[in-house]
């Protein structure tokens, strides 16, 4: 009888599932280790930023340093995604709408800049465009400065930020296959026309998803920028750049209020892409593998 | 406007998916292209669209020669096995979409194209449904919406590719009756595709019967049914029963034994013979075809049974009334009331 009770109140959690200890365990783990890798950092840096007064905080973001900083990361991201943007699109337009040969290679190429370091992928455009390069004096011939300015900044960010949007887009368009566009050419929509009034639409929430996270990549980035920089103050560092070079002169007020700014920029993504995937779960789910 | 394909050849990276298809669509007429999957019906059917480019050989719409055109310019409505109706705009959207898409001069004003709509929406019996999405809809609403946004571009030819084929069984047969009406009224040039027996000896007024990229026999229902040309077309039309005979004294005999059929003007040897399961008459003669009882099942109406032929082994299939005491075992006489001789592989 009492062999028979236990085993029924046994039954009551799914018999595919664990059991209770070790849920509470489990869940207990993740928790305490968000809480310490995650919160308690966060937690710091707003903390830091705010020990010496809101007023200590924002003279820090005042100082004409920090605002060329600000500058710069907003003037490069903007820049650098609406190219990724059109990259990317376009690239995973090529990818899942058409048969090539080379295809296979390609997707692996867009994945390089995941699984290469980011200082080896700084390093690239300085054996690019340095000075022993061939490319570097030929283009300085033409008054055209790529290292240790913005277009070697904005390479750099480039490259290591331009997986984002085409591997958000390439598994949903796969998934959405060739079906509308032909429905849209039959009806006799030219190409132009079927890509802005039904391919893009289709993709929108995939392709704004991508945006975000190649975004707050874009804003972060610190090592492929670093190597192509040259950190020349108040021109070429941009805030993670000038957040480090804050924090190594001991101004750790002014550092932490710029780091500040760069974990809400984080926060804001995070909300933004949870209310997303709240929103159009649905949508996102055939590319979400972040 | 009449249809016409001549000669066309199409490869997939120099896989050969059509060999030299020859037909002759009649204006007006609705016309399925059937065939198992892989027999280069779908193929035949997006070079008629321009979804794909013949390989060799032209297609004709009326006299013009439509092969160098681009999918635009054909003016087809093509209706899609998926729907592949636009998810993000309504009902209404989806079927003014190939209105609004067209050139300014060409374009029909604002209220023209709400007017022409909703007019289509009321031939597909959706009307009300304007404001919906496609998620909103069945899929058998689904499929209409798509006819209905094929139609509104007035296209010369009518395509559909296994146009209800994700539909479940009584949709399929409501929405068959209802497309056959649809064609009645409108006189649309149509082409469909299917693999479905059933639903191309319904709804056609010609059959067009495929198998490995070739075509193996157009004509009525009626006459591809009763008289299948070849071996593949009579096994695939309906139930077939088959059986090796030998074609002796102008007379056909199976397993040393005449069975009472007249061979015709086929030549002596070896043959094949081929008859429908339900077409048979069971008869107590010596010249018959007799066999013994090895499964009997009871589908629907009638009762099948699978007799086995002479010493031979050789297994046919024979539809008698479901209350027939034929139990195994049993022997049975039959002989067949229509049938077809084809010459032995």
């Amino acid at each position: 009888m009492a062999t028979k009770l236990t085993a029924r109140r046994k039954r009551r959690i799914s018999p595919t599932s664990e059991s209770r200890p070790v849920q509470w365990l489990l869940i207990g783990i993740a928790f305490l280790f968000m809480g310490v890798m995650l919160l308690l950092p966060l937690y710091a840096v707003f903390h830091e930023a705010f020990l010496k007064g809101i007023g200590a905080f924002f003279t820090g973001l005042a100082h004409k340093d920090a605002q060329a900083a600000i500058r710069l990361t907003l003037l490069v991201a903007a820049i650098a995604v609406p190219l990724n943007v059109i990259f990317g699109v376009a690239a995973s337009w090529a990818i899942a709408k058409f048969e090539f040969k080379g295809k296979a290679f390609l997707i692996t190429l867009i994945d390089l800049p995941f699984s290469v370091s980011p200082v080896i992928s700084g390093l690239v455009y300085v054996l690019l465009f340095g000075a022993g390069s061939f490319l570097g004096p030929f283009l300085k011939s033409y008054g055209i400065e790529v290292l240790f300015a913005l277009p070697g900044i904005v390479l750099a960010t480039i490259f290591v930020t331009f997986p984002f949007v085409a591997r958000e887009l390439i598994p949903l368009m796969q998934d959405q296959g060739t079906g509308d566009e032909e429905a849209a050419l039959s009806l006799g929509a030219n190409g132009w026309q079927t890509f802005w009034r039904v391919t893009l639409p289709n993709i929108k929430w995939g392709l704004l998803y991508g945006v975000l996270l190649c975004n707050a990549r874009a804003m972060g980035e610190f090592g492929a920028v670093a190597v192509v920089s040259g950190k020349i103050r108040g021109q070429t560092t941009t805030m993670p750049l000038q957040v480090e070079m804050l924090y190594n002169e001991y101004n750790g007020t002014a550092a932490f209020a710029l780091a500040s700014l760069l974990a809400m920029l984080a926060l804001v993504t995070l909300v933004l892409k949870t209310a997303l995937e709240w929103r159009f779960g649905q949508e996102i789910a055939a590319g979400a593998n972040h | 406007m009449e249809v016409r394909v001549q000669n066309v050849r199409k490869e997939f990276d120099r896989f050969p998916a059509l060999h030299d298809v020859s037909l002759d669509i009649r204006s007006g007429e609705l016309i399925a292209l059937l065939g198992p999957s892989g027999s280069g019906k779908t193929t035949l059917l997006r070079l008629i669209a321009g979804l794909e480019m013949p390989t060799q050989g032209k297609i004709f719409f009326g006299d013009t020669d439509a092969s160098e055109k681009t999918v635009q310019e054909r003016n087809i409505g093509f209706v899609f096995q998926h729907y592949a109706l636009f998810r993000h705009m309504t009902i209404l959207e989806n079927i003014s979409f190939g209105l609004k898409v067209r050139p300014r001069s060409t374009r029909p004003p604002a209220h023209e194209i709400r007017r022409r709509a909703m007019e289509l929406l009321d031939l597909v019996q959706l009307s009300g449904l304007e404001k919906r999405y496609p998620n909103q809809l069945s899929g058998g609403q689904r499929q209409r919406v798509a006819l209905a946004r094929a139609l509104a571009i007035e296209p010369a030819v009518l395509l559909l590719d296994e146009p209800f084929g994700a539909l479940d069984a009584q949709v399929r047969r409501e929405l068959r009756k209802w497309l056959r009406e649809i064609h009645d009224r409108t006189g649309h040039t149509t082409v469909f595709v299917t693999h479905d027996q059933e639903e191309a000896l319904e709804l056609s007024d010609r059959l067009c019967v495929m198998s490995q990229g070739k075509i193996e026999q157009v004509g009525t229902p009626d006459t591809v049914y009763d008289h299948p040309t070849s071996p593949f077309v009579f096994g695939f039309i309906g139930e077939s029963s088959e059986l090796p005979v030998t074609i002796e004294n102008n007379e056909l005999w199976v397993g040393g034994r005449a069975i009472g059929i007249p061979a015709g003007d086929a030549s002596p040897g070896n043959a094949r013979l081929f008859f429908r399961p339900h077409d048979v008459e069971l008869i107590e003669a010596e010249a018959s075809l007799a066999g013994v009882v090895s499964t009997s099942r009871r589908v629907g109406g009638t009762r099948r049974v699978e007799l086995e032929i002479g010493g031979a082994g050789h297994l046919v299939e024979v539809d008698l009334p479901f209350d027939h005491p034929a139990g195994d075992k049993t022997r049975l006489a039959f002989r067949p009331r229509r049938w077809k001789l084809f010459p032995a592989t």
